[in-house]
């Protein structure tokens, strides 16, 4: 698959260290569309190739968005990136969240750091779609107040009717007025309907293990937790195995996947 | 009104407690108020008391010297605040405050041991209580040291 020419039309400071890019193809609208959870490749010329998650909204067609947070020479490349700048997309790629199973049903959104970038696009979904779902819980942790994403679309969110948003850090300051401790001591104060609800879970892995057995205490159904995992994605079509996770290719099987189906694999040490 | 047996009773910490047992408290406990900013308990201060947060917000935190105080948890409506009551020396070893107006059931620590080693039922039933609570900020604080966000 041949990337094709992106432009980029917007760059955003979210934090210290990550970005928000806004693309449209160089040949004009295209009317492309994603499925949220789905990733792009994008390839910045003369450094390589990322597999970043598509973190827009899945209704503004033509154009595509994409949170990166600058850890290594192509993330850093990419977030220095200006207005104008070419840059080449491969995709999208990979299984989406379950919107469909997730109509008519509570959506519970549970993100670490940057993991609230490809669940922004549900959100969005189900901001958009708002008679087609149940409740909306967001619970988002992040390392300290500066490192929250979107903090003003956040709170925009938390107005929306039947809709819960409980943000918590796990150092704040005197500055920061709102919830200090890790993401999983948030379930306290979220107000669920277990069995009514579909989660989605993205963040370090070693959050999401902590999260579902949270989820499950709360009498979640593990066919009800979705996951979305993240391994070294090269070819994005399950052809080199670099993103092999057991007997699953996360850039094609995944990466969203059913709690269920990854249960016993992340259990595994040496995986 | 409501009764301080009724708050108590009602409160998430003390759920399905025997009512006998929520009557035997009701002696040990007033009903308090901090104003935002207000300091509930400091760092080595005698740990006499322990709370029922009603309303409000309650950061607990590390003081810093020379620098501001380090914010390790904040505590809401129907959680527990302070267990250094329970276990001698009766210290507190970190202090809290109230970041916002903050209504709370005190209990008396010294008047609740008292209670707890007349009668034993309650001590055990106080005990398991508490040990959740200790078994989950102990699991958050583990978490928060891990350092999840960390880039690897």
């Amino acid at each position: 698959m041949v990337p094709q020419a992106y432009v980029i039309r917007n760059v955003a400071k979210e934090t210290p260290d990550t970005f928000t890019l806004k693309l449209t193809p160089e040949s004009g609208s295209d009317g492309s569309t994603f499925q949220p959870g789905q990733f792009s490749m994008l390839w910045v010329f003369g450094v390589g190739e990322l597999p970043i998650s598509i973190s827009g909204d899945p209704s503004e067609k033509g154009q595509l968005v994409y949170t990166v947070r600058s850890v290594g020479q192509a993330t850093n490349a990419l977030v220095t990136h200006a207005v104008g700048d070419g840059v080449g997309v491969r995709g999208p790629f990979g299984t989406g969240w379950p919107i469909e199973a997730a109509r008519g049903r509570d959506v519970i959104i549970v993100a670490g750091g940057i993991g609230l970038a490809p669940l922004r696009p549900v959100i969005y979904e189900v901001l958009n779609h708002r008679r087609d779902y149940g409740r909306l819980v967001v619970l988002y942790g992040a390392r300290s107040p500066r490192d929250l994403l979107y903090r003003k679309e956040m709170t925009a969110w938390s107005r929306q009717r039947e809709t819960q948003v409980l943000v918590t850090v796990d150092y704040g300051g005197m500055s920061w007025h709102g919830h200090v401790g890790v993401v999983t001591t948030l379930f306290k104060y979220a107000r669920l309907k277990p069995t009514r609800s579909v989660a989605m879970v993205c963040g370090p892995e070693i959050m999401m293990r902590f999260v579902t057995r949270e989820l499950e205490s709360h009498g979640l159904s593990r066919n009800d937790i979705y996951l979305s995992m993240e391994r070294n994605m090269k070819c994005a079509v399950g052809f080199c195995g670099h993103c092999q996770y057991g007997p699953h290719f996360i850039c094609k099987e995944g990466p969203v996947f059913p709690y269920e189906r990854l249960k016993p694999l992340l259990d595994k040490y040496e995986l | 009104m409501e009764t301080l047996e009724r708050i108590i009773s009602e409160h998430p910490f003390f759920a399905d407690l025997d009512r006998a047992f929520t009557a035997l408290m009701v002696g040990c406990a007033s009903n308090v108020r901090f104003k935002k900013g207000d300091y509930i308990f400091r760092e080595g201060d005698p740990a006499d008391t322990f709370y029922l947060i009603r309303e409000g917000q309650v950061s607990v935190e590390v003081f810093a010297p020379q620098h501001e105080p380090i914010i390790v948890a904040t505590l809401e409506e129907g959680e527990i605040l302070g267990w250094s009551w329970l276990l001698a020396p009766y210290q507190w070893k970190h202090q809290a405050r109230a970041r916002d107006n903050v209504r709370a059931i005190a209990l008396d620590g010294k008047c609740l041991r008292n209670k707890c080693d007349q009668n034993h039922d309650l001590g055990y039933e106080i005990l398991k209580r508490f040990a959740r609570i200790i078994e989950q900020r102990l699991e958050s604080t583990r978490l928060q040291l891990i350092d999840v966000y960390a880039a690897r």
